[in-house]
């Protein structure tokens, strides 16, 4: 291929300015909403994070690094820390097992599958908040219907206070983010199984491979590209999941049961230290973005067909 | 696009044959047990909140609890309009208001962005569809402190409004995505040849496009409204005066008071899920696509 000539070149640079104005008012809106409200806010949280306010917002100056150190220092920020990876890698971990488990289930035919399939919709689709009291009251050690249950089926010899205490509370929390997370991961996977052709399967199965070994050498590194969907979309979003702490453990006092995310709410709302929570923001934004980069890498969305 | 990806999503994987002696159907029929106990440990919860919605109050608190109502009080969804721990009926008008401004918004800066970005190649399309994707993996919980700051200086906090930007911002690129696959997936050929036969642009946006490209907006509707419907984290920040808070964040209200009024907990959330699970099963077989970007393939 010869080099084009500056003239060409020229002209092709000047009709694609023009097809970049031309896009403009199509795009505008869009930008304009991201712009306003995901990129300024982000710019003025991490303005923020550098100011010292009062508690009724008054801005009274630069504070350097202050509110970073004073989150560093939070006596608490160790086991809240702590409590945020085993929230993160506890609940990814078993909503990525169980959704793999039960889309493979969802995969075969059998009669009532469909029904089965919009039953695991639910959860995914009522408020998180609806659901999560469900069980503060069910898990109450007095008129808790849950409780009830696992004392009439002999798991329980009396009522246990589920929520009365952190750790058990937060556990308690964790079974209940397991429970809200699998539906999509179940649904990530299973669009990834509908992916796998079946005439590999025959291969497999012509060859003589056993459904186990089927399953591990052929279906599973297929589903590698869902495994990373699902893992990463996860870690986000239970990393930033707040309605579940807020409504069961949100009542015990002290900060035994909190992650980064809750902790920077009560922080908010509690303290109304904005400048502190600011700080605290910044460092979990930056969780955020070291996650998006790693879905960048990894899953690389958005390859053009 | 490989060529996995062009059969049509009918094989199955592993098991499930398609006409296979009956020792098989008496198999699949225990899959269907498995199943049904799978349903059971799924709706579980919402069976709980069922019951309890009409149970009474002495009842709902008693020591031992029940299982059943032993009356049943379908009074609950009338009188929970009028308790004292929330201005109720004001908390449903802002779910409502804010969820149709919300997806109104969203819609109306998502349908264009879709439409250029799918019929057109410019320089910035990749940056911009890459600023939509990261949205997509942004909630507005980690950026709560700069929203708060940000409405409290245009003095639109605890406004309806605030809410209403930010639902529609961060449920935009969803919307975009699934619009973009949508309009990508119509041969442009069909719109010039619409061009040629003497219609105009809006002409053949209105007449050839928008037909075909219905369940993509459908789709980006239902699952911007009910996520609007849905979202609180933002809320409980920008929104302290109680008439303008949305459902989600009312019922936060009820837990931790001495003796609460679970019935009407429930007769909320009930009214709360039941239209939400239904739109949401009108779009489920679009959204794995829409959430994940086309990451899944």
């Amino acid at each position: 291929m010869t080099a084009p000539s500056t003239a060409t070149r020229s002209l092709k640079r000047r009709v694609r300015r023009q097809t970049t104005l031309q896009a403009l008012p199509w795009l505008a809106p869009a930008l304009i909403l991201i712009g306003g409200v995901v990129v300024f806010p982000i710019g003025y949280m991490i303005y923020t994070s550098f100011r010292d306010l009062t508690r009724f917002g008054t801005d009274r100056g630069w504070a350097g690094l202050e509110n970073y150190e004073r989150v560093l220092e939070l006596d608490h920020l160790s086991r809240v820390l702590s409590n945020t990876a085993l929230w993160v890698v506890g609940v990814v971990a078993l909503s990525v097992g169980l959704g793999l488990v039960l889309a493979q289930f969802l995969n075969k035919r059998f009669p009532g599958r469909k029904i089965l399939r919009l039953v695991i919709i639910v959860p995914w689709a009522a408020s998180v908040v609806m659901t999560s009291t469900v069980f503060v009251y069910g898990l109450d050690p007095f008129y808790g219907i849950i409780n009830q249950f696992l004392v009439d089926v002999g798991i329980l010899d009396t009522p246990y206070g589920f929520l009365k205490n952190a750790l058990p509370g937060f556990l308690s929390a964790m079974a209940v983010a397991v429970f809200v997370s699998v539906p999509f991961t179940t649904f990530v996977f299973l669009a990834g199984l509908q992916t796998v052709p079946h005439d590999v399967l025959e291969a497999a199965q012509i060859d003589g491979a056993s459904r186990v070994q089927t399953y591990w050498r052929v279906v599973f590194p297929m589903l590698r590209g869902a495994l990373a969907v699902a893992t990463i979309i996860n870690v986000i979003n239970v990393f930033n999941s707040l309605p579940i702490l807020k409504t069961m453990t949100g009542a015990i006092p002290g900060y035994d049961a909190d992650t980064t995310t809750s902790l920077m709410f009560k922080i908010i709302q509690n303290d109304r230290q904005i400048d502190t929570a600011s700080a605290l923001s910044v460092l979990n934004f930056i969780v955020v973005v070291v996650v998006i980069g790693v879905y960048l890498r990894v899953v690389r969305p958005m390859r053009e067909d | 696009m490989s060529t996995v990806i062009d059969r049509p999503p009918t094989v199955t994987a592993v098991g499930g044959g398609v006409d296979r002696p009956p020792v098989h159907e008496r198999r699949r029929w225990g899959l269907t047990v498995v199943g049904a106990v799978v349903a059971t440990v799924f709706l579980a919860p919402y069976v709980i909140m069922l019951v309890g919605a009409f149970k009474t109050r002495p009842e709902i608190l008693r020591v031992p609890p029940t299982y059943l109502p032993e009356n049943w009080e379908p009074g609950n969804f009338l009188t929970m309009w009028d308790t004292p721990e929330t201005p109720l009926p004001a908390n449903l008008l802002s779910t409502v208001v804010i969820s149709l401004g919300g997806t109104a918004l969203a819609l109306l800066a998502a349908l264009p962005a879709a439409y250029y970005t799918a019929r057109h190649n410019f320089r910035l399309k990749l940056p911009f569809m890459l600023l939509v994707l990261v949205t997509q993996m942004l909630q507005p919980t980690v950026l709560a402190s700069g929203l708060f700051r940000e409405f409290v200086t245009l003095e639109i906090n605890d406004t309806w409004l605030a809410m209403i930007l930010v639902n529609a911002a961060f449920n935009l690129s969803f919307a975009v995505w699934i619009m973009h696959s949508f309009f990508a997936s119509v041969p442009k050929e069909i719109e010039e040849a619409a061009w040629l036969d003497g219609c105009s642009r809006s002409q053949s946006l209105r007449q050839i496009m928008l037909p075909l490209v219905w369940p993509g907006i459908v789709t980006a509707v239902i699952f911007t409204f009910i996520a609007c419907w849905n979202e609180f984290a933002a809320s409980l920040i920008l929104l302290p005066t109680d008439t303008n808070q949305p459902l989600t964040v009312a019922l936060t209200r009820f837990i931790g008071q001495y003796e609460s009024a679970w019935q009407y907990v429930f007769a909320v959330s009930i009214i709360g899920i039941l239209p939400v699970v239904a739109l949401f099963a009108l779009i489920e077989k679009h959204l794995v696509s829409g959430l994940t970007a086309g990451g899944v393939k």
